[in-house]
């Protein structure tokens, strides 16, 4: 009797594991790595909602495969990055990362991604590095690279005829690389950029740096911050009185999910990026109201890159019949594939970065208004990608 | 030394005296073997100090004036975020960690109550600041009671984490009930003005308003702390616990009442603040730290020290991102190094 309950309970045992085994299968592991604190709080909240939107719209399913979130906050510190990633890698044995704002913890989670090949999409953080010495088959992004905002503006700023310009930004990837584009399109359209200021992420004491901007003079200045810094510094240049002055120019960062806490002092600032508020396409009207309804928040453009980010899982994963194991397949596919994309069609490139138009925006009423395409189908140099 | 000085008196004069005409400093090295006036060779500091004077020498006078009030204005709001700190971790002898969240909660206060205030009682700055004063005052009152009394007697390590729960709990509440968005906070119309300042700048009436408060405050903590009964009180319950109580003080509703101070000292520094930092999830963790190195390099327990460390600080970090951008990150923490090299308890000691 004794024995016979023993094996009746090692079949329960057997079974219950299979089943267990075959619920884990079906389920699709996606590692979110967001910052839910700090500065960048909103931006990862934003980029989760955009995620979740798309998969709720296409039945909670994507290639028939349901999703099982696993989340870590990235706290947007780099020192931790390394750690909080083998969390998801390791521990969870995440099929996919999905990660993060911050370009410092982006780079230590394409890092640890390309080491362990497990696919990553990168739904935001900009370094240059991820889609240039540091790009693989399996690393993808849905954003921008830092060089390409910059680019677009500098190409604005020189032909708006400015000849000088003081640069001021964080110490760190994405700031020194927002810079660089700017500085190469402006330099190039025959400007000069006579200072670089800088300050350590995530400082915030402005008014030192605003009074070496007056004390130089420029026609322009260019400037990279984000998140709740970004509101801090546009409304201490336009209280410190430089905003009448000399025109304040930024990639969109600058005023994206800001403009509520910087009221006035934004007002009629240029901005570069790859999305705005009013680009009144058919496609952008649908994702706005189907967000605005789902989650009574108005999308920003991190919503959208992490709304596209599902997007891309998706095309791989419907190529390789829901197998993430499949490398290469998924990336042909995404390689070939137009990403119909809120902020209209992109395509990735060879190094895996977004190819796409860079809009013009001016802030009024509280909105990123389109101004005009600035640079059309731009796409990052790719400098050091060997694929 | 004697080759030193002639070096460095002759460079010093050229070059950073602001002449416009003197030739550029960099790449001309000091000569070989040359010394500083504190004796030490020049070689590793020479490259340093040439970048330095180089620095300065683009600088003009108004520049240079208004860096200097930037220094005096950060220093000052340093030092009004860092007393309540000063209060709560030199004086009643807590490591408080949660500090930099009353300082969070101050400034939500100045978002959240604004409108509340106007709805009720017609609006005002000031009475908004008082109900937020009062709220803190509460709110310390209550949290001594329920948690920091039973710390005095406890080890370091049981002050920091408990003090830490405390930063995530207040972090969940401010996310529950506020959300996580960034917020602005406008201030009041008789004071959002702005002077003009050379040819370029102006400069908010706002940052002079709140350096006046800072002083204002100062100035009424050393007059509670060495001029009146309750000051000398605490100050003798910080020394000996036991032996003010034999003297038939309460000594309990005495630490309670300054905790509930340091509170609201913090609140009211969020709250002043809030229009020029606006109001964000984990604004406190940044101010957090500063406040330690203020109180470290000021002395514990020491306000004069507080006040002095803090207009210290304002100056190495404002004059630190002007002239040696590189090193802007870290000049604060070498200050604090060497100040503690030079005096291991602080500039003032409580005593």
């Amino acid at each position: 009797m004794k024995t016979f309950q023993k094996t009746l309970i090692a079949a329960a045992a057997v079974v219950l594991s299979t089943a267990a085994m075959a619920q884990t299968q079906v389920k699709l592991k996606v590692g979110l790595m967001l910052p839910y604190t700090g500065t960048y709080a909103a931006l990862g909240n934003a980029i989760e909602n955009g995620f979740r939107l798309y998969v709720a719209e296409q039945g909670g399913k994507l290639a028939g495969r349901e999703l099982e979130f696993f989340k870590v906050d990235d706290e947007s510190a780099p020192p931790k990055a390394t750690d909080n990633v083998n969390k998801l890698v390791k521990r969870d044995q995440v099929d996919v990362l999905i990660g993060s704002v911050h370009s410092g913890v982006a780079m230590a989670m394409a890092k640890v991604a390309k080491d362990t090949n497990t696919l990553l999409i990168v739904p935001n953080g900009g370094a240059d590095a991820i889609t240039g010495p540091m790009c693989a088959p399996n690393i993808f992004r849905s954003s921008f690279s830092n060089w390409q905002p910059g680019f677009a503006m500098g190409e604005v700023a020189a032909k708006k005829g400015a000849k000088t310009a003081v640069t001021i930004t964080w110490k760190y990837a994405a700031g020194d690389e927002s810079v660089g584009g700017f500085k190469e399109a402006f330099e190039k359209g025959g400007g000069k950029v006579v200072k670089q200021l800088t300050l350590p992420f995530p400082n915030e004491e402005f008014q030192v740096l605003l009074t070496e901007i007056a004390a130089a003079k420029p026609d322009a200045v260019y400037t990279f911050f984000a998140g709740a810094s970004a509101v801090k510094f546009v409304k201490d240049y336009a209280a410190a009185g430089l905003k009448k002055n000399i025109p304040l120019y930024g990639p969109g960062f600058i005023t994206d999910g800001t403009l509520e806490a910087q009221g006035e002092s934004a007002e009629g600032l240029f901005t570069t990026l790859h999305y705005a508020d009013s680009l009144n396409t058919k496609r952008d009207n649908e994702f706005r109201l189907s967000y605005a309804k789902t989650y009574k928040l108005q999308p920003d453009v991190y919503a959208v890159q992490g709304y596209d980010a599902a997007q891309m899982l998706a095309i791989g994963l419907k190529a390789t019949n829901g197998d993430v194991s499949k490398k290469a397949e998924f990336a042909a596919a995404l390689e070939k594939a137009k990403i119909d994309s809120p902020r209209g069609p992109f395509m990735i490139s060879k190094a895996h970065n977004p190819v796409q138009d860079f809009y013009l925006r001016q802030v009024s009423n509280k909105e990123n208004k389109m101004v005009n395409v600035a640079v059309k189908g731009l796409a990052d140099p790719a400098r050091g990608c060997k694929m | 030394m004697w080759r030193s000085r002639v070096w460095l008196t002759r460079h010093a004069a050229a070059r950073c005296e602001c002449d416009p005409h003197a030739p550029p400093l960099r790449g001309s090295l000091p000569p070989k073997g040359a010394k500083f006036p504190w004796g030490g060779p020049a070689g590793i500091f020479g490259p340093c100090a040439v970048v330095f004077c180089d620095q300065l020498q683009t600088m003009n006078l108004i520049t240079f004036l208004i860096q200097c009030l930037n220094a005096l204005q950060y220093g000052l709001l340093l030092f009004l975020v860092a007393s309540g700190l000063t209060l709560i971790f030199g004086i009643m002898g807590v490591i408080n960690l949660a500090h930099g969240s009353f300082y969070m909660i101050g400034a939500y206060m100045a978002f959240g109550l604004a409108p509340l205030v106007a709805g009720t009682l017609g609006g005002g700055f000031f009475a908004t600041l008082l109900i937020g004063v009062v709220l803190a005052v509460l709110l310390g009152y209550v949290l001594e009671w329920a948690f920091f009394s039973f710390l005095y007697e406890r080890e370091h390590l049981q002050q920091v984490l408990m003090t830490y729960g405390l930063i995530l709990v207040f972090e969940e509440c401010r996310s529950l009930l506020v959300g996580d968005d960034v917020h602005g906070v406008t201030p009041p119309d008789f004071l959002a003005g702005s002077l003009p300042l050379g040819d370029m700048m102006t400069y908010p009436v706002y940052r002079l308003f709140i350096s006046g408060v800072c002083l204002a405050l100062a100035l009424a903590m050393y007059f509670v702390f060495s001029r009146t009964r309750l000051g000398m009180m605490i100050r003798a319950g910080s020394t000996n616990r036991e032996m003010v109580q034999s003297l038939g003080i309460d000594i309990k509703f005495l630490y309670r009442v300054v905790f509930a101070a340091g509170v609201a000292i913090a609140v009211l520094a969020g709250m002043v603040a809030a229009p020029v930092s606006s109001v964000y999830p984990g604004m406190g963790n940044s101010v957090l730290i500063v406040c330690f190195v203020v109180v470290v390099i000021g002395g514990i327990g020491s306000i004069r020290g507080a006040l002095l460390a803090s207009l210290l600080i304002g100056l190495v970090d404002t004059f630190g991102k002007v002239l040696l951008p590189q090193a802007a990150g870290v000049l604060v923490y070498v200050l604090m190094a060497l100040i503690l090299l030079w005096k291991p308890d602080g500039l003032f000691k409580a005593g």
